[in-house]
């Protein structure tokens, strides 16, 4: 708080500077005097008079915030009700935005051959728009390396002993050797079937990073190491998002040239069908496993595999 | 103009929502409560969002048995656009956290204002 | 009014309230459980409004991941506290990342 306090009062300070002794205040600007100028300021700030003053301060610039605030959220909410009060009734069709959605659902099952119109219109129509979100979760799982790894490693070294445990638990064990396979099967079956029920790579991914997730806290981290180093994480998510874009941008080329789309789109309702979005399914689910456990594993140890 | 905002309850209740994830995020002063506000406004958004594609006695666009009944889905626009934002804002959340892990280690607070005076303080020590 | 509007009606008054409840808590953990309780029934008023693709999606990720992240920030915090403050030096930061790099 106090300086915060110096900040306020240099700053005070900078226009009063004719009204002040000039025997007592010494010279601000010349560098050696910094200390000197401190030491000053303390005996000023220490007086009694003065500390009543920042006190009346601090309190009124909190007042000040909290009244801001208040009246800020008050007005944000009231504007935004106004807005719905004007607003199309609810759970009633809105012809004006019905165009895009219509053309989805019409011509959605032909032109992409899913059965899932949301997983036809994320993975084909706005397929691009999915690979930029695949690559902000990539990016994430950079930034959190780079902001967790660096300054654990040779402490924990230095220590002596690991910063997490293993538990010990049997009821864990026998609770996680049962629910993980049935985790990771429920997981699998909902990136699989993204294109013919709700689901997909998005949710599925979770899913699949959750039973990885559930698998080393109740098993250790040395049965997850085995498959998971930092290498190969690295060269998974390198694998899926290479794939993804090389796919997508041969099938964006084609039919931007006009030219015929060898890809087949199967009979509908079949597990191989709809093209292209049974694999970017795969793809993205890859991508988030991966992201997921390695953001388990980061913050839980500060490391991903042994590096 | 009453009477279509509580036809419009749905959105109401997430603006609302929002409002308050706001408030959260104005006035607590621990930055773990401040990202938890800002989880509490995408989701009201998101509840807005998709309130918007909602009609009523209409299906869930999975088209059973390959036939296309037009008038029969909901909006599927706004359902795509939301599964974007939610992955979207768990990348977010977990870079926060990392940063929030990271002030604390070398502040060991996680009050913002307490933050904010050290960084002025190291500032000042930097300058001399 | 049907029984499933007043359900609804119902999930959206519980949602405010766990919105509310986040600023009234005073420790951190109970605040979290309570934003997991939040996204939980945020994934049942989707499958009310039809969209299952994102009352998965929030199921897993709102109430699985992000509540698990907050509660692996908040071990470690405690675990920063449990440590020495006299070796956290702000320093050695940037030491290391001149060691990890080859």
């Amino acid at each position: 708080m106090k300086e915060l306090l110096r900040a306020w009062f240099r700053e005070e300070l900078s226009g009063m500077e004719d009204f002040l002794d000039t025997e007592e205040k010494p010279d601000i600007s010349r560098v050696e005097h910094k200390s000197a100028v401190r030491k000053w300021e303390d005996t000023l700030l220490s007086s009694p008079e003065m500390q009543k003053m920042i006190h009346m301060r601090q309190r009124r610039y909190r007042t000040l915030y909290r009244v801001i605030a208040v009246i800020s959220c008050i007005a944000f909410i009231a504007i935004m009700l106004y807005m719905i009060a004007h607003l199309p009734r609810y759970g009633f069709k809105n012809p004006r935005a019905d165009v895009i959605a219509r053309r989805y659902i019409e011509q959605g099952l032909e032109e992409t051959g899913a059965v899932n119109i949301v997983a036809g219109m994320i993975l084909d129509y706005r397929a691009f728009d999915t690979l930029g979100e695949s690559f902000v979760l990539f990016t994430a799982l950079v930034c959190a390396t780079i902001l967790l790894r660096f300054g654990m490693r040779d402490k924990e070294q230095s220590v002596g002993a690991p910063v997490y445990k293993t538990s010990t638990d049997n009821i864990i064990h026998m609770i996680g050797f049962f629910l993980v396979p049935a985790i990771l099967m429920f997981g699998i079956y909902i990136v699989l079937n993204g294109h013919l029920s709700p689901g997909g790579g998005f949710s599925g991914g979770t899913i699949l990073g959750s039973a990885l997730i559930i698998m080393s806290a109740s098993g250790g981290f040395d049965i997850t190491d085995r498959i998971f180093t930092y290498k190969r994480l690295n060269i998974l998510t390198f694998i899926a998002l290479g794939f993804y874009s090389l796919s997508k941008g041969y099938v964006f080329f084609v039919g931007a040239n006009g030219m015929h789309n060898p890809i087949p789109k199967g009979i509908p309702g079949a597990i191989l069908s709809a093209g292209l979005i049974l694999p970017l399914n795969i793809a993205v689910g890859m991508v988030v496993a991966c992201t997921m456990y390695g953001f388990y594993s980061l913050f839980e140890r500060g490391r991903i595999g042994h590096a | 103009m009453l009477d279509t905002l509580l036809n419009n309850y749905q959105e109401a209740v997430a603006m609302i929502l929002f409002g308050i994830g706001f408030a959260t995020l104005l006035f607590q002063r621990n930055l773990i409560r401040k990202l938890i506000g800002m989880n509490i406004m995408d989701a009201g958004l998101f509840l807005f969002l998709t309130s918007l594609g909602y009609i009523h006695g209409h299906k869930a666009p999975i088209l059973e048995g390959g036939k296309i009944i037009t008038n029969t889905y909901i909006n599927p626009v706004p359902s795509g656009l939301v599964l974007t934002g939610i992955v979207v804002s768990v990348s977010v959340t977990a870079v926060m956290l990392a940063l929030t892990v990271r002030l604390y280690r070398r502040y060991h607070t996680l009050d913002m204002d307490e933050i904010y005076a050290m960084t002025l303080k190291e500032r000042e020590e930097g300058d001399e | 009014m049907t029984l499933l509007e007043i359900f609804k009606i119902i999930l959206l008054v519980l949602l405010i309230v766990c919105a509310i409840g986040v600023n009234l808590t005073k420790r951190l953990l109970p605040a979290i459980i309570i934003f997991m309780a939040y996204s939980t029934i945020m994934a049942v008023v989707w499958t009310l409004l039809e969209s299952p693709d994102l009352a998965i999606t929030e199921a897993a990720v709102g109430a699985g991941i992000t509540s698990i992240l907050f509660f692996l920030t908040l071990r470690r915090i405690g675990r920063e506290e449990l440590k020495d403050p006299a070796d956290e030096d702000p320093s050695a930061d940037s030491e290391h990342a001149k060691e990890a790099r080859p």
